[in-house]
């Protein structure tokens, strides 16, 4: 795990090595200065020896400048190389996750690699910032603060030697009793986000059916549990100062006792008494520290797991070596095709698919959510790998092809139509980034959607908000069209993307599509009959098999599930229309 | 969900915010809070004095103890057993105001909370429009942790460090107001340079929340959209727009943070400079006599001096933590400032059983017979809830803005049993229409009469418990089926709620679920088709059985079949009511008693399917497909 992150250090090798380095400078600096000052006290201020001030004062001037030129050096190397690490990390993220196939999006959720590529970088940036510098100060304070303590009076030392242990298992028992308490918080915390959520998304429901006292109890019962373990884990975790405060205070009495015996045995000099008040404060306190430490690193650990899990997923579907590089025609070929997105054949989603379709035809597929119809079309343009069989377009097995060049050419506009934010200019180049502004307007007019464009107050330059808040449905998804459009694609094909667009609109962008681009194999998932009552085959899929091929007229005759939804539609629909 | 901008401001911005909290807690927490106060001064007189005793300490007892011949103990062991008694109280102390600091934040936490969901149930729609999800939500989650950390850890130790400062400042001046003067230039020279450095950390911090901001949203869309992304093979252009906004956070990052940290060592090395220069200067009035100063009291000095400078950095920190924390309170007080809906009607809705002619009141919830309850001079005048709707002209703004109209003039009436539709393009009006009736928004100019009887004068909770919806969007709630459609009524019995579920077409898939009626459901519907909510929510709908019903068909695509059950439902659910419809299907218009057009929030024809289609104007043009809807 650590390795993985380290390769994202690169340029900050060099702050990350030098700001620990300062900060044990530092460190042992600071820790000589207590032992001078007990020394200027007793043999200078005490002896009224002028000189003896003066040299040590600038002795301990230095040391300290020292120490404070070190630590700054170190918290401004460590602040830049804890930054330059995220600013690495996340790029190398994202770049990884620019590689992930369609099944790959699928495994980790969307928002599990949002908050990955934000929250868990934020997480590490912070945790390798608390590495360089608090992580290696509070050992080495520890360290050097006993062997000082231990070379003024080891017998004195030895009584740091009792007392530590007893800090360290009070720690330890806070510790261990308040973790499970937090644990519990995050989960309770869950339900409040879920509470909160759902009356927010659903106030018109709760206001119609008067329902906001329920829904008070609800909540109320939500924050109760919180504050039921919120309390009790803060209270356990707030234990730990008074327990820091007792065992300094308790250390001092004892040094004290035992200094001024053997003080008065002649065994202890009076300022290395006064010194080891020092280190025992800087032993007990750096414990304190590293207990802190430990807590937040092992939060941290877990967001670097989440990190390199994803780092370590490595996508299947990658261009091959010597690809093909242009797709000669619009030919597509499936050939005893099983598909299951879990790569099991026991859980297939399409079985057996044998399907030949002639470059420029129009290809009708039709059937109930969850058929297939989707995982079919997605693997032409090889967003999904087959499990067993072969697709090919244009006479070469799709893996055959450079992944550009097999997506411009095989264009999909996906089911979810999407737009970001950017002007429609911005958005429709997403299809061809050098496509002139006539191009642009011709393939809308092709989407049946430029008057639309046109009629809006800055035409093709107007934003579009995130996620395309400000258009509606049905232009949106024509605007989808037109942006796959621009890739001049050999196949075209639209998952159920008209499904908001006017009936009338609907058929328009089919008749353009006929007259204007007869050599574009054009493929249409629809739940309306009349958007494929028109195309040369119409495919009928149920439960991920091929139920029926053929024309509207020849399935009309002699395939069930395709009467039964046109019945149903004509039924509905059909009577009503002039046509 | 966008990540919301935390910046960092000045303190005296939030002052306001500041005395209102105070105010608060100390209103419900006033005991503790002086208990608190008092257990904090006691502390930090004893970090104060702790130096000053181990001197004390020294010179009187342990000294003459290396004198004596014979050294006798106990005077050290009783002065120990008093500084032992000390110290107990002092451990006492800080547990007491940690603890009680600890209780305060937690029951603060738990009244924001509750208050503010309360306060929220009362807010009109316009507030869930203007505010998206997440900003709503983080109240609730960040801002009240902040504020929550703040009470139990930065206001203390906040109190701590000044009072230490003081005491400290109060012990030095009691020894020598030369040294005193000098250790304050060095520490208002060191203020300055601390102040400096936040400041500029402060401005990086800032920017680096902006950066931050922008990656996360960059990031929130561009993953969302990752399948795009794929399919037009902008990976490359993806990298090169991400580099640009990841490069100017690393390096505001690097900045804020490095700048911030600086602030440690620094100070931590300037109580020993202080100590060094007093050490000399002391050192040479002592020698060359220039004022009256013991040696005890330059060691007393010194010692004090150690613990002047420390508790800045603590300030400085603490001082961040609590602006913070304030802008988070500030939010929270906002909604909880927000304005509650008006709510002003008398007329409420009431169960009636009809003997001899005269309307009787029940409490009887299987009687479903229903009047409204208008209190009058006599007692009250009730009136028989029939479903007659009728809207006389009605303006209304979502800016309550008389000049941006989103409804003009609209007139119509529905008879009881009506059904009416509304047909018009997306934006037309026609959702506005039915959010007028249930007053979601108030109108601007006209009135709305339900069976005669103008609706702002019936509670609102009456009004709507008399309306049904089902929306478009729908939302269900975590936990069984059974009490989603429970949901509609709460005292419905489990044969009522099968026989709303059968009416909605739902009971079939119910049934084949692993529990029933009892499966558990995820409200934000994971494991549900949006076919299947929707017949939820009709079901839902079914049980309330209110006499007057508006439904918002779905647009979106689900398959056939599950779209002809979903429409059998909803033409089950209208049957027999006064029901107002946003009709996307044929057929749902067709059959309607009266059907309007909208546009750009007028009405424009208003008759049914025949009528309409003989005035040969929009509605023809759009049955016969020359004008397009979307």
């Amino acid at each position: 795990m650590i390795k993985t992150l380290a390769k994202s250090i690169r340029e900050n090798k060099w702050p990350s090595i030098w700001a620990p380095i300062l900060v044990v400078l530092r460190s042992i600096a600071g820790t000589i200065v207590p032992f001078l000052m007990g020394k200027m006290v007793d043999n200078g201020l005490m002896a009224k020896n002028i000189h003896y001030i003066i040299t040590m004062g600038i002795t301990l001037l230095l040391v300290t400048l020292f120490a404070m030129t070190c630590g700054m050096l170190s918290s401004w190397l460590a602040g830049n190389a804890a930054a330059g690490f995220a600013r690495n990390l996340r790029q190398d993220l994202y770049y990884h996750i620019q590689t992930f196939s369609f099944a790959d999006i699928d495994a980790i959720s969307t928002s599990g690699l949002i908050t990955r590529v934000t929250t868990d970088v934020n997480n590490l940036q912070n945790a390798y910032q608390r590495l360089m510098r608090i992580a290696t100060r509070a050992p080495i304070v520890l360290l050097s603060s006993a062997i000082m303590a231990f070379v003024v009076s080891v017998r004195m030392a030895l009584l740091f030697v009792l007392i530590l242990p007893v800090l360290i298992l009070g720690l330890y028992w806070i510790i261990r009793k308040a973790q499970p308490y937090f644990h519990q918080v995050f989960k309770r915390y869950d339900k409040l986000n879920q509470v909160v959520r759902e009356d927010v998304r659903g106030i018109r429901v709760v206001k119609t059916y008067v329902r906001q006292q329920q829904e008070i109890n609800k909540f109320n019962q939500a924050t109760q549990n919180i504050y039921d373990v919120f309390t009790k884990a803060q209270r356990t975790m707030a234990l730990n100062t008074p327990l820091m405060e007792l065992v300094i205070n308790g250390t001092i009495l004892l040094l004290i006792w035992f200094g001024a015996k053997m003080i008065v045995a002649h065994t202890l000099e009076l300022g290395q008494l006064i010194s080891l008040f020092s280190y025992a404060i800087s032993i007990l306190s750096s414990l304190m520290m590293l207990s802190a430490i430990f807590n937040q690193l092992s939060m941290a650990q877990a967001s670097a797991q989440r990190v390199v899990s994803v780092l370590n997923m490595h996508s299947k579907i990658t261009s091959p070596a010597h690809a093909l590089t242009t797709v000669a025609d619009g030919r597509i070929a499936f050939n005893h095709v099983d598909f299951s997105y879990q790569n099991d054949p026991h859980n297939l989603q399409l079985h057996d698919i044998n399907l030949h379709i002639k470059s420029g035809q129009v290809i009708g597929i039709i059937g109930a959510t969850g058929a297939g119809k989707t995982s079919l079309v997605q693997l032409i343009p090889r967003l999904y790998d087959v499990t067993r069989g072969s697709v090919n377009v244009a006479g070469h097995d799709v893996k055959e092809y450079d992944l550009h060049t097999l997506r411009d050419k095989v264009a999909v506009v996906l089911q979810q139509s999407m737009l970001f934010a950017g002007t429609i200019k911005e958005n429709l180049r997403w299809g061809n980034p050098q496509a002139a502004d006539a191009e642009l307007v011709e393939a809308c007019q092709l989407a049946q959607v430029d008057d639309f464009v046109r009629s809006l107050p800055q035409g093709y330059d107007t934003m579009i908000e995130q996620n395309g808040t400000n258009v509606s449905g049905g232009q949106m998804q024509r605007l989808c069209i037109a942006r796959a459009l621009l890739k001049q694609p050999r196949i075209l094909i639209l998952d159920d993307t008209t499904s908001a667009v006017d009936t009338n609109i609907d058929a328009k962008i089919r008749h353009s599509f006929r007259t204007d681009m007869p050599d574009v194999t054009k493929i249409i998932i629809s739940q309306r009959i009349a958007s494929i009552a028109d195309a040369d085959q119409i495919v009928v899929l149920d439960h991920g098999q091929i139920n029926g091929l053929g024309t509207h007229d020849e399935l009309v005759q002699n395939n069930p599930i395709y009467r039964s939804i046109y019945l149903s539609q004509t039924k509905q629909e059909g009577d009503h229309h002039g046509n | 969900m966008a990540t919301r901008i935390k910046q960092r401001g000045k303190l005296r911005d939030e002052l306001p915010t500041l005395k209102r909290l105070l105010q608060t807690i100390f209103n419900n927490h006033r005991g503790m809070l002086i208990v608190a106060l008092i257990a904090v001064l006691y502390h930090a007189f004893i970090l104060m004095a702790e130096s000053l005793f181990l001197r004390y300490l020294i010179d009187r007892y342990i000294v003459p103890l290396m004198h004596m011949t014979h050294p006798n103990f106990a005077s050290l062991a009783w002065v120990l057993l008093a500084m032992a008694g000390m110290y107990l109280l002092d451990v006492i102390a800080v547990a007491v105001y940690i603890q009680l600091m600890v209780i305060i934040a937690q029951k603060t936490q738990l009244r924001m909370r509750e208050q503010m969901f309360k306060h929220m149930q009362a807010l009109p729609l316009s507030f869930f429009d203007r505010n998206d999800y997440g900003d709503i939500m983080s109240r609730y989650t960040n801002d009240v942790d902040t504020l929550m950390q703040m009470i139990s850890q930065s206001l203390p130790s906040l109190v701590v460090a000044i009072s230490n400062v003081l005491f400290v400042l109060l012990g030095m001046l009691t020894i020598s107001w030369p040294l005193t003067l000098l250790s304050l230039a060095i520490l208002s020279c060191s203020i300055i340079y601390v102040r400096f450095l936040s400041s500029k950390s402060n401005y990086y911090f800032n920017k680096q929340q902006q950066q931050l901001g922008q990656v996360d949203s960059y990031v929130e869309e561009m993953l969302n959209g990752q399948k795009v992304v794929k399919v037009f093979s902008h990976e490359k252009a993806n990298e090169r727009q991400f580099t640009q906004y990841n490069n100017q956070l690393g390096h505001v990052s690097g900045r804020a943070n490095s700048l911030a940290m600086m602030l440690f060592p620094f100070i931590g090395n300037l109580g020993t400079i202080l100590y060094v220069l007093i050490a000399l200067i002391g050192g040479f009035m002592l020698v060359k006599h220039i004022t009256l100063i013991s040696l005890g009291g330059i060691a007393a000095f010194l010692e004090l001096s150690q613990s002047f400078v420390q508790p800045i950095a603590q300030i400085s920190q603490q001082l961040n933590a609590i602006i913070l924390a304030l802008a988070g309170s500030r939010r929270i007080f906002a909604l909880l400032d927000e304005p509650v809906e008006v709510d002003d009607g008398t007329t409420t809705l009431v169960r009636v059983n009809e003997q001899n002619g005269q309307l009787q009141e029940t409490n009887d919830s299987h009687v479903h017979q229903w009047a409204w309850k208008t209190p009058t001079t006599q007692g009250y005048h009730y009136t028989p809830l029939r479903g007659l709707v009728q809207f006389k002209h009605v303006d209304f703004s979502y800016s309550n803005d008389p000049h941006n109209l989103q409804l003009h003039d609209i007139n119509l009436v529905a008879q009881p049993g009506q059904k009416v539709a509304f047909v018009g393009a997306t934006g037309a009006g026609k959702t506005t229409i039915t959010n007028m009736l249930n007053r979601f928004y108030e109108i601007n100019h006209g009135e709305i009469t339900y069976d005669g009887i103008n609706i702002k004068d019936i509670a609102k909770n009456s009004l709507r418990q008399s309306l049904g919806i089902v929306l478009q969007q729908t939302s269900l709630f975590t936990g069984t089926i059974r009490e989603n459609i429970r949901y509609g009524r709460l005292d419905a019995t489990d044969e009522e709620i099968i026989a709303a579920a059968k009416l909605a077409n739902a009971d079939e898939f119910i049934r084949q679920l692993p529990h029933g009626y009892d499966t558990v459901i995820d409200g934000s519907g994971s494991d549900l088709s949006q076919g299947q909510r929707q017949m939820l929510s009709i079901a839902r709908a079914a049980v309330a059985n209110p006499p007057v019903m508006i439904l918002d068909e779905a647009t979106s695509s689900i398959d056939t079949r599950t779209e002809r059950q979903v429409q059998a439902a909803m033409d089950h659910l209208m049957k027999g009511r006064t029901s107002f419809a946003i009709a996307h299907r044929l057929s749902t218009i067709y059959n309607a008693d009266l059907i309007v057009v909208v546009d750009h929030g007028h009405i424009v024809e208003l008759g049914n399917h025949e009528q309409l289609m003989q005035r040969k104007g929009e509605y023809y043009q759009l049955y016969t497909g020359s004008l397009t809807l979307e």
